[in-house]
């Protein structure tokens, strides 16, 4: 009878042990990711400050860097110093954070849109930031605001308005929120902005370049104001991320079953996306639309981490800002002119091909 | 256990079950039957508080089902649904622990209580071996078994099941109603079934609803609803109870729509 034969098996002990050790491991492996990334992370910041038209030896970096911490170093001479520290350093750091920021947000997409193609973009956040900049520029709004340009918060006034005007079109009459017609909502949104933006470039010649140079995306001329001003999104988009991403492994099962296992789905999505939209908000303000890393990055991790959100959202930040810091290294040190690449034609460029590789390959395939 | 008071369910304009009132006591074993298109997976939606009732209550345990709160509920209520495609590549283990969320800790992690809940769980269905295995590369009847590991992973004290086992082999069915079966016995869990397959039924519940018209046309001891007349009438197809000489159960045979046909087809057979 199968009854007794399951309780035959019943009387055997259960593989506690087993099982806590492979799980174990796993953390392990993970630690040592973290490990490898901070690590990479670290030496990534020194090299690609020592990049530039500038030559500026490695130990020269070290010296600024840790005499602006309060070491006493060799004594580094005043040119060099603002150079390194003030532009430099400052565009790495802001680079790297920018990457963490997309990866991260494109993470949160991705998990709870069960969409491998949900970024920034595709929910019109990203193009409700450049509309803001758009309108901004043609509007001919100068001067500064705590001394930054105002576009950055024309950006992040647009992100956020784009997301809420989707978030209302998907909302159903019960207050839920369906995933589809967020996706729907997000296109209609992103499509009607891009519209505009192009009314905008088409009604002020003027204003064209400004405004294309915000929308490929580039750190040129940012610093150490532009990251003040990204980290409190930064960080309470963190903080919201980190805070559900239990909820986010359970999520990817579907609206239905995160419901069955007791995930107060409509509340967890809203946070959720609130929190991936501060991050893309506040990454676009600063640095304009890097398209790209926020799609390939959670892809790229959870081929070779798993799917749990937990790791993937920390390893994606850490590999965001590799990938970021890099790609601006090479947006800067490109062109033999001298002249500088938007980074998001670098990121387009490295990421297009990338992403295609990914979805063509093997071991990915099965994952959507 | 369930008391459902004057329950009306639908969608937006549309009118699904109306005037619907039952009871479910503590470790009964309940199957709801009825066509097509009646409303059972509706009705298991509404008790699983996935639909909000139009009118009406649903008392869970003397807790208004729509006032608890998510983590409250889904520590009582486990439920199986229909299809359960996974789509990112979870370890079977990390799907069925997912069924721990409602009893942990935001902040706390994961205790030997949790892992030894889903390991008693996995065992129960017999998907220990299937621990490390992504479950999109498992197949259906595998996947369905770890679904069910992960609802009892819940502790619940209710099972709702939509049509979980209708995908399956005859295999497969068997021997996810032996398991809910031997819950049922052992642990006293209460079991709400919504099938269609009569004989599975008629099997292993012991108590049948059936669905039709918008409303329960019959709900009583399965020896006493499971009639020829009661069949006839919700299926609208012509049936014959017959008892099983061995284990009693009675096990119902559907007879062709227009007989003239049998005797075209298989003389012989019609003449035996």
């Amino acid at each position: 009878m199968p009854n007794s034969s399951i309780s035959a098996k019943a009387a055997a002990p259960l593989d506690l042990a087993v099982a806590r050790d492979r799980r174990r491991t796993g953390v392990r492996r993970f630690i040592m990711a973290l490990l490898a990334l901070g690590l990479g992370l670290l030496v990534s910041v020194v090299l690609a400050t020592g990049i530039g038209r500038m030559e500026v030896s490695w130990p020269t970096v070290f010296s600024v860097i840790f005499g602006k911490l309060g070491f006493t170093v060799a004594p580094v001479d005043r040119t060099t110093e603002v150079v390194v520290w003030g532009i430099r350093l400052s565009r790495v750091v802001l680079s790297g954070l920018v990457g963490a920021a997309l990866a991260t947000a494109g993470v949160v997409f991705q998990g709870l849109l069960l969409n491998p193609l949900a970024d920034p973009f595709t929910l019109g956040v990203s193009t409700g930031a450049a509309l803001g900049v758009a309108l901004l520029v043609m509007l001919g709004v100068g001067g500064s605001f705590l001394g930054l340009s105002p576009l950055p918060l024309g950006a992040l006034l647009g992100a956020l308005g784009a997301m809420v005007v989707v978030l209302v079109l998907s909302r159903e009459s019960g207050g839920r929120i369906r995933k589809e017609s967020l996706i729907l909502a997000g296109i209609v949104v992103s499509t009607f902005l891009s519209a505009l933006i192009s009314l905008i470039k088409s009604l002020d010649e003027e204003s064209l370049s400004a405004i294309v140079f915000w929308i490929m995306g580039s750190f040129s001329g940012r610093g150490w104001i532009h990251v003040g001003f990204l980290l409190p999104y930064m960080v309470l988009g963190l903080v919201l991320s980190f805070w559900y991403h239990r909820e986010l492994d359970i999520m990817a099962l579907g609206e239905e079953q995160s419901h069955h296992l007791g995930v107060a789905v409509s509340k967890v999505r809203l946070n959720l996306l609130l929190g991936a939209s501060l991050l893309t908000a506040g990454a676009v303000a600063v640095s304009g639309v890097i398209g790209f890393v926020g799609l390939v990055v959670p892809h790229l991790v959870r081929v070779l981490a798993g799917p749990s959100h937990g790791r993937l959202l920390v390893l994606s930040a850490f590999t965001g800002a590799l990938i970021l810091i890099w790609a601006d290294v090479a947006a800067r040190i490109l062109l033999a002119s001298g002249q500088e690449l938007p980074v998001g034609v670098v990121t387009a460029l490295l990421g297009g091909p990338f992403f295609f590789y990914l979805l063509k390959s093997r071991r990915t395939r099965g994952m959507w | 256990m369930i008391r459902v008071e004057e329950l009306e369910l639908g969608y937006g304009e549309r009118l699904v079950l109306k005037g619907l009132n039952f009871q479910v006591e503590r470790g009964e074993f309940v199957g709801i039957l009825g066509p097509n298109g009646s409303g059972k997976s509706t009705l298991i939606h509404a008790l699983s508080g996935l639909l909000a009732p139009l009118k009406g209550k649903i008392i869970i345990r003397d807790e208004h089902l729509g006032s608890l709160s998510s983590r409250l509920r889904a520590q009582m209520l486990g439920v199986v649904p229909q299809t359960s495609d996974v789509r990112f590549p979870f370890p079977c283990l990390e799907i069925v622990l997912m069924g721990r969320y409602p009893h942990r800790k935001r902040l706390g992690s994961l205790t030997d209580e949790d892992l030894l809940w889903a390991l008693r769980s996995m065992r129960r269905t017999t998907t220990e071996h299937l621990q490390e295995r992504p479950v999109t590369e498992v197949s259906g009847g595998e996947r369905q078994r770890v679904v069910i590991a992960r609802a009892l992973a819940q502790d619940p004290q209710i099972l709702l099941l939509d049509e979980a086992t209708s995908s399956l082999d005859v295999r497969k069915k068997l021997e996810i109603f032996e398991i809910l079966k031997f819950l049922n016995v052992t642990q006293n869990l209460t079991v709400l079934c919504a099938m269609h397959d009569l004989n599975l039924a008629a099997l292993y519940c012991g108590r049948l609803m059936f669905i039709r018209d918008g409303g329960i046309v019959q709900d009583g001891p399965t020896g006493e609803v499971f009639t020829p007349a009661i069949l006839g009438q919700v299926y609208e197809t012509p049936m014959e109870v017959i008892r099983h000489p061995g284990h009693q159960r009675p096990y119902a045979v559907m007879l062709p729509l227009s007989p003239g046909e049998i005797e075209e087809d298989a003389p012989e057979v019609a003449r035996a």
